[in-house]
């Protein structure tokens, strides 16, 4: 592999890429490079800036600085439609293609094979069916597309990709929503398309994956680029430190340690407690207790479980394996309105879509699932709203200050803090935070984690999630440890360590076993878990097709 | 912000404006067009000739902002107020004493009733099966005339009943009736969607269905109410047409009034992509459409061009609203900041 | 606490779906007798969103057809049914054009009063004494242009469908009453010999001219959708306009000119329609949208666009055709029974279409 560790020039080459949107900065001065032959991945957590570079890349964006340079050549598109054209290919997470046509139309429309001005169907069959075939998928090219199964779907996703003669295949995602079989089958075409020579951009939070397929990785922080490894030099412990960087902000030191004492050892008989709570295709069935002033940590990357865990507690996503108890009563959560009637409070990590009514006042908006659970019928009088609203408005300092502003025109932070107050106010028993603290200024996280902390003086339990795992750790008493679905542990606050936990969260192993994480820092990264996953692929294999 | 610059930030402003245009023009062609005058203990004029004609039409506009206010539509409406006045009729047709004020409180509670079940029917397309609004309502637009003519058998029925045909050109302490019963719809609307927390449910789920599911707002139920109750606003209006002319045709009651209703709304201000609504509005943009028809036929332009005008109105609405045009806009206005700054640097 | 030296390599073991691996497409069932075969693949045509509403439509119209010919005398004739083309032959004409329009997702509420207004303008012009040669490519090219406008205000303006449809609605049935607010009838000789000329089938058998320009209207649409790159990115529209950018497909062209040939077609549609009236009427086709709305939902397109055939609209048309005669046949049904019939038919069709999709999910 030693050859692949300078390889001649890069196909793809971005220097000091800068986007800007209002108020972010999306991207800071990155750099990213990709070689023929060669698969890549682009690692990094919520707003890293993945996908904008991504959509830089393929001219979905403009950039706003920096220069990107294609075989040599300096480039600049001004749509994906050109930089497909140029050899820069992307297949979606969700597949990008048209579900009502045949497979060979979703191959070559917009480029059919034409005589006399008509489509020449036979010639286009022909076509797709020998693409098909280099890719080797057995397909019937005029079978309809939503026929298929989605892994199917995908790899006709890239036999469109690599029919404009693609120098550059991006692969964002692909893997979300396949089983092991199919991730096999794709990890197959993706070696077979390494051996051509394709530059390969695979994008996934599985970590795993990542390890089995990839040569070379870039990750970024934060827009920032944190720098670029081979991925026999960078152990997954490492990855997932870099990935997750440190806590930058220097926060009051809240003691946790004897807040922890403060839980009475008998009322420990979990106020909420789900055993085999699980759901197809999100969460694989997980035991959670979570005592009355409890606050326990979600710890886990991106796409681990964390937020499909937390749904299920929410009443957001119903469970389909395994049972709540709240109080020891068995109750089936099929809506939010429920878990809410049973005082449970589940606040939305996407917070314009899931979260704030954007239209509506601040005043509106933190009344609002109050008013739901006591129904249409029995309006909260205007002045107990008022003085609801003045309430949270003055505990969590939001501003502006004025119950009647619409919630879209706040800041970020502020939009979580009315969603928090909304979910205050119904008074919880368990309240369910996802990554409250993301993408706000630094301020409003230090008043968020906070009020989190006197919550649970107060007796209340919390569910915490966050990337941070400085976070988690101030303020949980227990941290439930996330991997590929599964949880992979339940540990008490007590001597955890960030590193004790991204070890867990990259490798899966008890992190207070000394001599394990010993061992997982000399093993080369490739070669970690999964015996079948280990097999490096490399030239001669791939090129077996 | 200052007074002015709130004004015109209003989504009240430009109808009213419009409102008032059309006031103007009438003005000027018809001097009279503000008087009111007292006959017989009864007001007469040509803006009492607005509202009374007008009221129809802002009775099923009061429903359908609500309608529109959920992401919906309701295109089923002049086929149910065809349906309510047809079923009035026959009712008073079939008894023995047609003018008999019994008869008609039966025949006007039992067409009320049938538009409530009119009004389930569209709710259970929408929010139990999910069908799209403007393809659930279009069933019952097609089949809910023949329905109507089923009920009229195909004639034209016309009633002899004093006390029905009250409900449609009577007046009560000299404001025709018609009037009176559109003043409580929207009172009522108003009241019940504003007073309670109906309002607020209605435009949040409008607004972020997702977001108002995980607050616990029950979308469903919600979805019936709205549905229902326009409706019934139909039916209402369906009666007051039919009394209007003593006569139910099962073809052309109603006509087109869908149409007009949802003008009303859209002039009014409440977006057709749902979220926060304004019944205010609705009356201005009622007003408005009635207005216009009115001042059509008073400039001496044949009253059945108003069509080419609501036209009109409709694309000018419609461009301003457009996404587009704001944009447009906000590149002419930053361009003009660019320059009046630059003419400040100069001087 | 926890014990994972063997980590799982993968999150998800769902079970592997066999019959829709990548190595296999078709159904892989391959025992059984010829009859299950037979059961299966048939069910799985009935169940496709592409095939299954057309399926059921057919099956409808011969079912309706074999009905009628049981209990009427004389219904199961070739001249009922070819009257079925040549009462119709101005709504299939419209269908068509509705056809395209729906595949995209959107709707046309113009069609029915645009068809009125080229009757007036056909009526008003021939009365001056225009010459049909001049006429008619008028009318199609104004109506086109009509349905041009349309196009651009949805695209452009980003309108919805139904309300810049709405608008034209409004303004092609207030122009009808700005030309005459009477009925015109029209005696122009070349009109009246298209109107009265019947073309011989043989066994007794006739149809009209309309027929031969509807019937090659249909065969240009199909050959249009299903041969030409602009007819495939209609469906694909229909199936994922994000999608069908991000393909780099021609969207915003595809958009505006389907509107343009509904246009087109409305024209046409309404000349045909003076053909079998000869007169000009503003009040004329008023609901005829929804006839054509509704021809094309029963033919098998997804209102929501992306799956549907032209001669499955056309297909609707002659199912709306076929129970309209049969109630004429019938005599004791009155015509509303019609409406009821489409409205309930819609209904069924919808409903079906909701569920063929909500499977596919």
């Amino acid at each position: 592999m030693t050859q692949q560790t300078e390889p001649a020039e890069p196909v793809v080459e971005m220097r000091g890429i800068s986007i800007t949107f209002p108020g972010v900065k999306a991207l800071d001065g990155v750099d990213f490079r990709m070689f023929p032959g060669e698969v890549h991945s682009l690692m990094g957590e919520n707003g890293a800036g993945k996908s904008t570079l991504i959509k830089a890349m393929t001219g979905v964006y403009g950039i706003d600085a920096g220069t990107i340079t294609l075989a040599g050549e300096q480039v600049s598109f001004s749509g994906p439609a050109q930089a497909q054209a140029a050899g820069i290919s992307t297949v979606y997470q969700e597949v990008n293609l048209l579900p009502n046509l045949s497979v060979a139309e979703n191959i070559m429309l917009g480029r059919e094979p034409r005589r006399f001005g008509a489509i020449d169907w036979r010639a286009m069959r022909r076509r797709s069916a020998e693409l098909l075939a280099g890719l080797g998928l057995d397909l019937d090219p005029g079978s309809l597309l939503g026929d298929h199964s989605l892994a199917v779907q995908q790899l006709v996703a890239i036999a469109r990709a690599i029919d404009v003669n693609a120098k550059v295949l991006i692969l964002d995602e692909p893997t979300s929503s396949l089983d092991a079989d199919e991730v096999a089958e794709l990890f197959r075409v993706i070696r077979s398309l390494k051996a051509q020579g394709v530059a390969i951009l695979f994008v996934s939070h599985f970590l795993d994956q990542v390890y089995e397929i990839c040569d070379r990785l870039t990750v970024l922080r934060n827009g920032q680029l944190v720098g670029e490894y081979l991925i026999e030099e960078l152990l997954r412990i490492d990855l997932v430190q870099k990935m997750i960087g440190k806590e930058l902000t220097a926060l009051e030191d809240l003691e946790q340690r004897a807040h922890a004492a403060t839980i009475d050892e008998t009322d420990a008989a979990a106020f909420v407690s789900a055993s085999q709570l699980g759901r197809r295709g999100a969460i694989n069935p997980a035991d959670l207790p979570i005592a009355a002033g409890e606050v326990v940590g979600l710890a886990g990357l991106l796409g681990s479980g964390r937020t499909e865990l937390a749904r299920l507690l929410g009443g957001i996503d119903r469970a389909d394996t395994g049972e709540l108890t709240i109080r020891g009563e068995t109750v089936k959560l099929r809506t939010p309105r429920q878990a809410i009637s049973k005082r449970i409070a589940f606040s939305s990590e996407n917070r314009r879509d899931e979260g704030v009514v954007g239209d509506l006042t601040v005043r509106d908006n933190i009344v609002l699932a109050l008013q739901a659970d006591r129904g249409w019928f029995r309006p909260i009088p205007k002045k107990k709203q008022d003085e609801l609203a003045q309430s949270y408005i003055q505990a969590l300092n939001i501003r502006p200050g004025n119950p009647d502003a619409l919630v879209r025109n706040l800041s970020g932070g502020n939009q979580q803090k009315v969603l928090l107050a909304r979910w205050l106010a119904i008074a919880p028993r368990l309240l369910i935070l996802d990554e409250p603290t993301r993408g706000i200024d630094i301020g409003a996280k230090a008043e968020i984690q906070k009020l989190v902390f006197n919550l649970a003086e107060n007796g209340m339990s919390v569910l915490f999630i966050s990337a941070e795992l400085e976070e988690v750790l101030r303020l949980s008493h227990r941290v439930v440890v996330l991997r590929d679905r599964h949880v992979v542990a339940d540990l008490e606050n007590d001597g955890l360590t960030v590193d004790s936990l991204l070890a867990l969260i990259a490798d899966g192993r008890v992190a207070s076993d000394d001599e394990a994480l010993e061992e997982l820092r000399e093993l080369p990264g490739r070669a970690a878990p999964a015996p079948a996953a280990s097999v490096t692929p490399d030239q001669t294999e791939g090129g077996r097709r | 912000m200052s007074v002015l610059a709130r004004i015109v930030s209003s989504r009240l402003f430009w109808p009213v404006v419009m409102l008032l245009i059309l006031f103007a023009i009438n003005l000027v062609a018809f001097p009279g067009f503000f008087t009111i005058t007292v006959r017989d203990g009864q007001l007469f004029g040509s803006l009492v000739d607005i509202l009374r004609n007008g009221a129809p039409t802002l009775i099923i506009a009061v429903g359908m902002t609500l309608v529109i206010a959920t992401r919906g539509i309701d295109l089923s409406v002049g086929a149910v107020a065809a349906i309510s006045g047809a079923v009035a009729c026959s009712i008073i047709l079939g008894s023995p004493e047609p003018g008999n004020l019994a008869t008609v409180a039966v025949a006007v509670s039992v067409a009320l009733l049938i538009s409530l079940l009119l009004g389930v029917w569209n709710g259970v397309l929408v929010a139990v099966l999910g069908i799209q609004p403007i393809i659930a309502t279009l069933i019952l637009m097609t089949a809910g005339r023949g329905v109507a003519m089923l009920i009229t058998e195909g004639q034209i029925l016309t009633v002899n009943s004093p006390p029905f045909k009250f409900l449609g050109s009577g007046f009560w302490l000299g404001v025709p009736i018609a009037v009176i019963i559109a003043a409580v719809v929207f009172g009522v609307a108003a009241l019940v969607t504003r007073r309670t927390a109906l309002g607020m449910f209605i435009e949040s789920v409008g607004i972020n269905p997702e977001a108002s599911r995980q607050a616990g707002v029950r979308a469903r139920g919600l979805l019936f109410a709205v549905y229902t109750f326009c409706a019934l606003c139909a039916a209402i209006a369906g009666l007051i047409l039919t009394a209007n002319t003593a006569a139910a045709d099962a073809n052309n009651t109603g006509l087109f009034i869908e149409l007009d209703a949802i003008l009303a709304v859209v002039i009014g201000g409440t977006s057709l992509a749902g979220g926060r609504y304004s019944l205010l509005g609705t009356l201005v943009g009622a007003l408005v459409i009635q207005t216009l028809v009115t001042t059509v036929y008073t400039v001496g332009i044949p009253p059945i061009a108003t069509m080419v005008f609501k036209a009109a109105v409709v694309t000018v609405v419609c461009l301003l609203q457009s996404p587009t045009t704001a944009e447009a806009f906000s590149g002419f206005r930053r361009r003009l900041a660019v320059r009046a700054g630059k003419g400040i640097a100069a001087s | 606490m926890t014990e994972l030296l063997d980590a799982p390599s993968r999150p998800d073991r769902r079970a592997p779906r066999p019959p829709r691996g990548p190595a296999g497409t078709g159904p892989s069932g391959s025992g059984g007798n010829p009859l299950a075969r037979f059961g299966r693949a048939a069910l799985s045509v009935l169940t496709s969103p592409k095939y299954g509403p057309v399926t059921v439509t057919a099956i409808l119209f011969v079912a309706v057809f074999v009905i009628g010919g049981i209990r009427y005398r004389g219904f199961f004739s070739g001249q009922v049914f070819l009257n079925l083309l040549v009462d119709n032959s101005y709504l299939i004409v419209l269908a068509v054009g509705m056809t395209f329009v729906i595949l995209t997702g959107g709707i046309d509420l113009s069609v029915g009063a645009v068809v009125a207004l080229s009757g007036m303008i056909a009526a008003s012009l021939l009365q001056t004494g225009w010459s049909p040669g001049v006429v008619i490519p008028l009318i199609l090219v104004l109506t086109s242009v009509l349905g041009l406008l349309v196009g651009l205000m949805i695209h452009v303006f980003k309108v919805q469908p139904f309300i810049a449809t709405l608008a034209a609605m409004f303004l092609a049935r207030g122009l009808c009453y700005v030309i005459s607010q009477s009925s015109i009838s029209i005696t122009e000789p070349t009109f009246v010999q298209l109107a009265v000329s019947r073309i011989p089938l043989g066994a007794g058998m006739s149809i009209t001219p309309s027929v031969i320009i509807a019937l090659v209207v249909v065969a240009i649409a199909v050959w249009v959708l299903h041969g030409t790159r602009f007819g495939r990115t209609v469906y694909a529209i229909g199936g994922g306009e994000q999608s069908g950018l991000l393909m780099g497909l021609p969207v915003a062209r595809t958009k505006v000119l389907v509107y343009t040939i509904s246009g087109f077609c409305s024209g046409l549609a309404g000349v045909l329609f003076t053909f079998y009236t000869l007169s000009g009427y503003p009040l004329t086709a008023i609901g005829t949208e929804l006839d054509a709305i509704a021809a094309v939902v029963i033919g098998g397109t997804l209102l929501t666009g992306g799956y549907g055939f032209v001669l499955g609209s056309v297909l609707g048309v002659l199912v709306l055709g076929v129970i309209q005669t049969i109630i004429t046949f019938e005599g004791t049904l009155s015509s509303w029974w019609t409406k009821i019939f489409i409205g309930a038919l819609l209904l069924v069709f919808i409903i079906l279409q909701k569920v063929l999709t909500a499977r596919r999910r």
